[in-house]
């Protein structure tokens, strides 16, 4: 290969990769977030992702999540318009000490991702009771 | 304490509202739009494909019964409405509350060559899965040259 193709490959390869990314940005699921007395419990709208193409990791500081839209779609077929342009969810949050990464526990059921991340048994708020006299 | 954070949300909101802004004067995509497509954040979002003997339209649903859809066409229009109510915890803060609440309505105009009595729906991962069949006469006939 001479000087003048590695250069022509080399852009056209380069060119592929934008164009990649542009059209495989990644959609961010809107989520609900609470927190109760046991821990946080995360809910996101992730459509046309099944349990085997998504991924929920957490670790001591990171939850990430991440789902690849799988839908049957029939061969030749032409968007006549698309709002959803991606096949590819991502969103992450950074966790605090007090929770128990470890102990997260997630399941889809159509298309919405439940995770719960608990809180340390020792970090749980505790009643204290008060006895009168 | 929360003064950055509630900044930041804030340009989030300011950020959104100048793309509405900017959607309202442009228009949201170079890609053309049906006429009665509607902004972005419109729930559930609607994807239209169509192939010589189908066209298929998916909208982007999640957390519904599959029985909870009311499906109707009207000519070459599609209806489809339903409710999605999430269940508020009310021993639990919330700090985030993005995902769409209440009743929606989508109307999708439909190639005109669509047969209305062939449609078929199924619910699956979320995606609400639309199929109708196109009619035969519609399709592109291959003209001979001699």
């Amino acid at each position: 290969m001479n000087d003048k193709q590695a250069t022509a490959a080399h852009q056209s390869s380069s060119a592929a990769q934008r164009t990649e990314r542009e059209v495989d940005y990644p959609l961010v699921p809107p989520a609900d977030v609470f927190e109760d007395a046991d821990g946080i419990t995360l809910r996101l709208d992730m459509p046309g992702v099944s349990k085997e193409r998504l991924s929920v990791k957490a670790d001591k500081n990171t939850l990430v999540i991440e789902g690849e839209v799988q839908i049957a779609m029939p061969q030749g077929m032409e968007a006549l318009y698309a709002e959803i342009q991606s096949t590819r969810y991502r969103r992450s949050f950074t966790l605090s000490g007090e929770l128990d990464a470890e102990k997260t526990v997630a399941n889809v059921n159509n298309g919405v991702l439940s995770v719960s991340i608990p809180k340390r048994a020792e970090l749980r708020p505790r009643k204290i009771e008060v006895t009168a006299g | 304490m929360f003064g950055d954070m509630t900044t930041f949300e804030n340009l989030f909101d300011e950020l959104r509202r100048m793309e509405q802004g900017i959607d309202q004067i442009f228009g949201r995509s170079t890609r053309p739009a049906g006429i009665r497509s509607v902004s972005r954040g419109t729930f559930p979002p609607t994807n239209v494909g169509v192939t010589e003997n189908e066209v298929h339209v998916y909208l982007f649903a999640p957390g519904l019964d599959a029985k909870s859809f009311n499906i109707s066409m009207q000519q070459n229009l599609l209806l489809v409405s339903g409710a999605r109510e999430l269940p508020i915890n009310q021993k639990a803060t919330y700090f985030r509350q993005e995902r769409f609440e209440g009743e929606f309505r989508r109307v999708v105009t439909l190639p005109e060559d669509i047969d209305p009595e062939r449609v078929e729906a199924k619910y699956r991962d979320g995606v609400l899965q639309i199929s109708l069949r196109r009619q035969e006469t519609a399709k592109p006939r291959q003209i001979q040259i001699n």
